[in-house]
């Protein structure tokens, strides 16, 4: 028991830590809150049961396809969203207004397009022999999802940490002011990691189906919340601490769900809480108000 | 500004916006038969004003304001329910119910900007998931949602509500024009320079968040007691705190007016588009969100400003 629920949960963490990963990318580079990230999520998700059902694509080949598609939807939405919203008093707050505008808007049309019930993709097509891990089993889909959220983590450390690119992007996250006084290109630096951040999503909704069990129109919100609550714990505007995040609210929830189900909802958000009480800025963070 | 023309500012601004605000929602009753439509403009006045309070003045924004709304309507329903209390004494138990949440999230206000928006939101799902808990079915009805049937009485509740705005707003009156709104907006601006000025930061932003909080609590319990039967997401829906922001923001904060207007346009709008279909309704009214934000970032006020018209 202690066994699954420990693997579990650092499977279902990595594949939270995708989650977070986009939504707190772009927090860091241009301080905006993407409301719309899980309704994102949820066109990945739609866009992978439709290359499913109508093309015969494996989800494991959509997940290329649809990266680079919503990295090309994120280029052109950011220069029509972003910059006119930083012009304004408080860009912060406004665009948690401005997003929450968006998810309505998507989810409105994919609920126009799909209708309210459930979709989903059978899990035996991530492969359909089960894997035995110290004496435990777990479905296939499980594992190939957590792998394929592993890899995506390590490509934005890699595009982070050793791209100059990436070294940018950085100098955008801790000082946008003198990063924009030094000539660097902000916009196009903020455009690219937003286009980033929504392809992560979309990869994220590739493996929705096998994680989640099944992907509706409405599904947006909640899967807002449950990032917010990965990435506050791991600290908002640092992206690699999200990981962190998601490990802590992945292993949480396994754990509730094998020793409390009734409960299982409840922990993540009062191992939230709690971090938040005691250390206001999520387990990594230090930034506070001087007053 | 000098004391004596703060209060005579504070006296023309109850002659001519607080008294005909609320005469106006005390006698439309009698002409409008929507009552249910009237109700929740009042609730979305006051939640608007209570938004004003605390984003308006100190520039904290809490996103999850709703938790103090759902805080009011379930320390209202759980009194009546298990205790038969009546229902002004349960109102003021809704009222605490939403100030102790209040007192346990004040170290929130160490956060700054997003931070704090987003850690309200996940401190208002935290209250929702525990009172929605299957496990609590006994104490707060869990998920199946909450039935009044004993105290229904919609009109009484009505001019209750009435009553609360007309408080809140001579709430937001004081602060627009005493020293401690004054304080509170030097905080907004630059909390290091108003406590170098003399300004008690933490106890005034404790004060006014505590107030805004005690606003909503107020409201969700007469909203509980208006609607009675409802259930955890009705009370604790993500959509009101956003809508409060709007109507806010789109009026201009830290005005009295402000909020007033934002409510009676957008919400007025969105009462108004009548389409029956929620997508399509849906898809409206994020356009339209969308669009205000883009357009008008800083709300009516700047417009107002430039053609030379003094908000109050």
């Amino acid at each position: 028991m202690l066994e699954y629920a420990l693997i579990a949960g650092l499977l279902f963490g990595l594949y939270f830590s995708l989650i977070g990963l986009g939504l707190n990318l772009v927090f860091g580079v241009m301080r905006v809150v993407n409301l719309a990230h899980g309704d994102f999520l949820m066109l990945g998700g739609f866009a992978a049961y439709w290359l499913f059902t109508l093309r015969g694509v494996n989800p494991i080949f959509s997940i290329p396809i649809v990266f680079v598609a919503f990295a090309l939807i994120g280029w052109p939405l950011y220069y029509l969203l972003v910059p006119r919203l930083q012009a304004s008093k408080d860009p912060e707050m406004l665009s948690l207004i401005l997003f929450f505008g968006l998810s309505q808007v998507i989810e409105a049309c994919a609920t126009i397009g799909f209708g309210t019930s459930e979709y989903s993709i059978p899990g035996d097509v991530l492969g359909s022999e089960p894997w035995h891990i110290l004496n435990q089993t777990f479905p296939a889909s499980w594992m190939v999802s957590g792998i394929a959220s592993a890899v995506c983590i390590a490509l934005v450390y890699l595009y982070l940490y050793r791209t100059r690119i990436g070294y940018v992007t950085r100098a955008v996250m801790s000082q946008r002011d003198e990063a924009l006084s030094t000539g660097i290109n902000v916009h196009a630096v903020s455009a690219l990691a937003f286009g980033i951040s929504l392809a992560l999503a979309a990869v994220a909704g590739v493996l929705a189906p096998f994680m989640f069990g099944s992907i509706v129109p409405a599904m947006g919100v909640a899967v807002t919340i449950t990032s917010f609550a990965v990435i506050v714990m791991g600290s908002l505007g640092q992206p690699l601490g999200t990981v962190l995040g998601g490990m802590v609210y992945g292993v949480a929830l396994m754990f509730m769900q094998t020793y409390a189900s009734s409960w299982a909802n409840l922990l993540p958000y009062l191992v939230l809480i709690l971090i938040l009480l005691v250390r206001p800025t999520g387990l990594l963070g230090k930034r506070v108000r001087h007053a | 500004m000098g004391s004596g023309c703060g209060m005579r500012n504070g006296l023309r601004h109850l002659i001519f916006v607080l008294v005909p605000v609320v005469a106006a929602f005390a006698v439309l009753p009698w002409v409008y038969s929507n009552h249910l439509l009237l109700f929740n403009f009042v609730v979305f006045l006051v939640l608007a004003q209570g938004i004003n309070v605390i984003y308006g003045f100190t520039g904290y924004l809490p996103f999850g304001y709703v938790g103090f709304f759902g805080a009011g309507a379930y320390g209202f329903s759980l009194l009546v329910l298990h205790m038969h209390a009546p229902p002004l004494l349960a109102l003021v138990a809704g009222a605490l119910a939403a100030l102790i949440l209040g007192i346990i999230l004040t170290p929130l206000l160490r956060l700054e900007g997003a931070y704090f928006a987003i850690a309200t939101l996940a401190a208002s799902e935290v209250v929702a998931q525990i009172i929605s808990n299957p496990n609590l079915t006994n104490v707060t009805q869990g998920p199946y949602g909450i039935r009044l049937s004993g105290v229904y009485a919609p009109r009484f509740a009505y001019s209750v509500a009435v009553v609360i705005l007309a408080l809140t707003l001579l709430m937001v009156v004081y602060l627009r024009n005493s020293r401690f709104g004054l304080a509170l907006q030097a905080i907004r601006e630059n909390p290091v320079s108003a406590s170098m000025a003399g300004v008690d930061v933490v106890r005034g932003r404790t004060i006014a968040w505590l107030l805004s909080a005690l606003i909503a609590g107020l409201i969700g319990a007469v909203y509980a007691w208006y609607i009675s039967v409802f259930y955890p997401e009705t009370v604790f829906d993500l959509g009101m705190s956003i809508f409060a922001i709007v109507f806010a923001l789109f009026g201009g904060t830290a005005t009295i007016v402000g909020p007033i207007s934002g409510v009676a346009i957008l919400y007025g709008i969105y009462n108004g588009i009548g389409i029956a279909t929620p997508q399509y309704f849906q898809l409206i009214y994020g356009t339209l969100i969308m669009a205000l934000v883009s357009f008008l970032p800083n709300g009516l006020l700047p417009l107002l400003k430039r053609w030379g018209i003094n908000v109050p």
